[in-house]
C-alpha cells in the first residue's frame, strides 16, 4: 500500500525508464544480440568444426587452463595478502593495501608492456630467472604471470572485508573451548571465508580468460603454444574470417555467464547459512 | 615431562590462541610483501624509469611527437564523450532504478552490469558485427558514406558500451540507502520534478557522482582490448594512447612507448589517490 503510493509521489519514472532501456538496448543489448544472431547462421556442424580445430581448440585450453590456474595462485597468494593487511600491523601496511589496486586501475597495454620488459631476458627479474633457466616471457608461463598480476585484486578485494568483519570474538570464544590456532582457523574462520575466496577465485578466473591487452605483449602468441582465445577472434577478424571470430566469442561468453551463474549461487548458498543459527 | 598448568586459561587463549606466532606473522608479512613488490610495484616503477632512461628532455621530445599528440587528443576527446553520456544515462537510470519499485528490478541490474563480464575484445567484436563491411548495417552504412568502424565513432561506441557500469552502479546503492523522503517533501512543497533533482537529489549524491565519473573516466582512456579491435591502427587517426603504446613498442620504440604509457599510469595513480578521498567522503565511519 505505501509502497504503491511513493510510487505516485515522485514524478519521471515512465520518462527515465523509457530512456535507460532505450539507452540500454542501443549500447548493450543490441550489440550482444547481433552476437548472438551471427550464431545462429552457422550451423552446428560448422561451429562445433570452428571450435574443434586443432588451432582454436589449443587457444581455448590455453586461455581457460592458464587462467585457472592463474586464479588458484591469487586464491594462495590473495589470502596471504589479506591476512596480512587486515591481521597485522607493520610498516607501510596502509601503502601496501593501495598497491592491491593497481592492477585494477593501471591500463591493460601498460601493464602488458610493462611485464613484458621487467621479464624479457635482459629485463629486472628476466635476467635472474634466466639464470636460473627459467623463460617466462614470450612463453606459456608469461602468460600466467599477466594474469596472476590482473587477478590478485579481486580475490584481495572480495575476501578482505568479510575478514574484517568476522568478529574476533568468535575466534576467543574458539579458543576458550580449547581449540588450538590451527583449529580456529580451520573450523572457525575458513568456512566463514569460503564463500568469499570462492567469487574472488571465479571473479579473477573469468577476467584471465577474457583478458587480452596485459597478455599479448609478454605470450609470444605462437600458434598452439602461447596464442590465447581473445588473440584468436582478433587474428580471425583480420582475415575477416567473422564466423570464426563469432564462434570463439560464444564458448568465451557462455562460460564467463556460467561463472557469473556460479557466483550468484555461492552468494545465495552464503546467505542461506548466514541467516540459520 | 609434565607440562604446567597454564595459571589463567583466558589469558593464555588471548596470547598464544589468538595469533599466530612471531615466525609465522613474519614470514605471511614477507610473503605478501614480496609478492605485491615483485609483481605490482616493480612493474611501475619500470614504467617511469623506462620513460625517463634517457633524460627528461628525450620524454617530453617523445611526448610532443605529432603521433603522441594526435593519440592524446583523441584519447581525451573519446572520454570525454563515453564518460559525458554515460553520465547523463547513469543519473537517469539511476533515477528510475533506485527511487522506484517495479518487477524485474534485479534483471534490469544485471542487463545493466553486462559489459563488465564481457572480454574487451568481444565488446569490440560485437561492434565489427553491426558495423563491419560484412556486418549487419555495414552495407547499409557503405552506400551512405557513414565510417562507423576505424573511425571515432566506433571507437565512442566500444568505449561507452565498456564504461557503461560504472556511474549507475556507484549512485544506485547510495540513491536507495537515501530514500525518497527529501524528494517527496520538495514535490509535496509544490517543486517540480527537476528542480527536486537538481536541488535535493544531485546536492545528496554529489561525491557519487564524482566516484562514478573517476572510475568510468580511467576506463575509457586506457581501454585497449575493445577499441584495438575497432580502430583499425590508423597511425595519427584512430590511434588512442594505449594502442599507440602498442605501436611504438612492437616497433622496438620502448622509450617513446612508456614515455606515453607513463602518462597512462599517472593517470592511474591519480585516480587510486582521488578515489580514496571520495571513499572518504561517501562513508565518515571509514577510520
Amino acid at each position: 500500500m505505501s509502497a504503491a503510493k511513493h510510487r505516485r509521489t515522485l514524478p519521471g519514472f515512465g520518462l527515465t525508464m523509457g530512456l535507460t532501456l532505450t539507452w540500454l538496448s542501443i549500447i548493450v543489448l543490441i550489440p550482444l544480440a547481433g552476437l548472438v544472431l551471427k550464431t545462429f547462421e552457422l550451423s552446428f556442424d560448422q561451429f562445433w568444426t570452428i571450435i574443434t580445430s586443432r588451432r582454436t581448440l589449443n587457444a581455448l585450453k590455453t586461455s581457460f587452463g592458464l587462467a585457472f590456474l592463474a586464479a588458484s595462485v591469487n586464491l594462495i597468494a590473495g589470502m596471504i595478502i589479506v591476512w596480512a593487511l587486515t591481521r597485522y600491523r607493520f610498516p607501510g601496511r596502509r601503502i601496501f593495501d593501495a598497491i592491491v589496486d593497481i592492477p585494477f586501475a593501471l591500463p591493460t597495454a601498460v601493464a602488458g608492456v610493462a611485464l613484458t620488459s621487467l621479464f624479457a631476458q635482459n629485463g629486472w627479474l628476466g635476467a635472474p630467472l634466466a639464470e636460473l633457466g627459467i623463460k617466462v616471457a614470450f612463453t606459456p608461463i608469461g602468460i600466467f604471470v599477466a594474469m596472476v598480476f590482473i587477478g590478485i585484486p579481486f580475490v584481495v578485494r572480495t575476501v578482505q572485508p568479510v575478514l574484517q568483519d568476522i568478529d574476533r570474538e568468535i575466534e576467543e570464544v574458539s579458543a576458550c573451548l580449547g581449540a588450538n590456532r590451527w583449529q580456529t582457523i580451520w573450523r572457525v574462520l575458513l568456512p566463514s571465508l569460503l564463500p568469499a575466496m570462492l567469487t574472488g577465485f571465479a571473479l579473477a578466473f573469468a577476467r584471465a580468460v577474457g583478458e587480452y591487452g596485459s597478455v599479448i605483449f609478454i605470450a609470444g602468441n605462437l600458434p598452439n603454444i602461447s596464442e590465447i582465445a581473445p588473440l584468436l577472434i582478433v587474428i580471425r577478424l583480420s582475415e575477416f574470417r567473422y564466423a570464426d571470430a563469432t564462434a570463439i566469442a560464444v564458448v568465451m561468453l557462455l562460460t564467463s555467464f556460467l561463472v557469473i551463474f556460479a557466483i550468484n549461487r555461492i552468494q545465495r548458498w552464503s546467505q542461506s547459512r548466514m541467516v540459520r543459527p | 615431562m609434565s607440562a604446567p598448568l597454564p595459571l589463567s586459561p583466558l589469558r593464555s587463549a588471548s596470547s598464544s590462541t589468538l595469533t599466530e606466532p612471531r615466525w609465522i606473522r613474519g614470514t605471511i608479512i614477507a610473503l605478501a610483501v614480496l609478492f605485491l613488490i615483485l609483481l605490482i610495484v616493480l612493474p611501475l616503477v619500470l614504467v617511469f624509469s623506462q620513460a625517463f632512461s634517457r633524460g627528461f628532455a628525450a620524454y617530453l621530445r617523445a611526448l610532443v611527437e605529432p603521433e603522441a599528440q594526435a593519440a592524446i587528443r583523441l584519447t581525451i576527446l573519446v572520454a570525454g564523450i563515453s564518460v559525458g553520456l554515460n553520465l547523463v544515462f547513469g543519473l537517469i537510470a539511476a533515477w528510475a532504478i533506485a527511487k522506484f519499485d517495479f518487477p524485474g528490478k534485479t534483471m534490469l541490474i544485471s542487463l545493466v552490469d553486462l559489459p563488465f563480464s564481457v572480454s574487451p575484445v568481444i565488446s569490440g567484436l560485437v561492434f565489427v558485427l553491426l558495423f563491419g563491411g560484412q556486418g549487419y548495417f555495414g552495407p547499409w552504412l557503405q552506400s551512405h558514406d557513414i565510417q562507423i568502424l576505424f573511425a571515432t565513432p566506433g571507437i565512442v561506441l566500444a568505449t561507452t558500451f565498456v564504461t557503461f557500469p560504472f556511474v549507475v552502479r556507484a549512485l544506485i546503492p547510495l540513491m536507495q540507502e537515501q530514500g525518497t523522503s527529501e524528494e517527496e517533501a520538495a514535490i509535496s512543497l509544490g517543486a517540480s520534478g527537476l528542480a527536486t533533482f537538481f536541488r535535493v537529489t544531485l546536492p545528496n549524491i554529489k561525491w557519487g557522482v564524482l566516484y562514478g565519473v573517476l572510475l568510468c573516466n580511467a576506463r575509457a582512456m586506457g581501454e585497449f582490448g575493445a577499441v584495438a579491435v575497432v580502430s583499425g591502427h590508423i597511425r595519427g587517426e584512430t590511434n588512442t594512447m594505449p594502442l599507440l603504446v602498442e605501436i611504438l613498442y612492437n616497433e622496438y620504440q620502448f622509450m617513446a612507448a612508456f614515455a606515453v604509457a607513463s602518462l597512462l599510469a599517472l593517470l592511474a595513480l591519480i585516480t587510486l589517490a582521488a578515489k580514496a578521498i571520495l571513499e572518504r567522503h561517501l562513508d565518515p565511519n571509514i577510520d
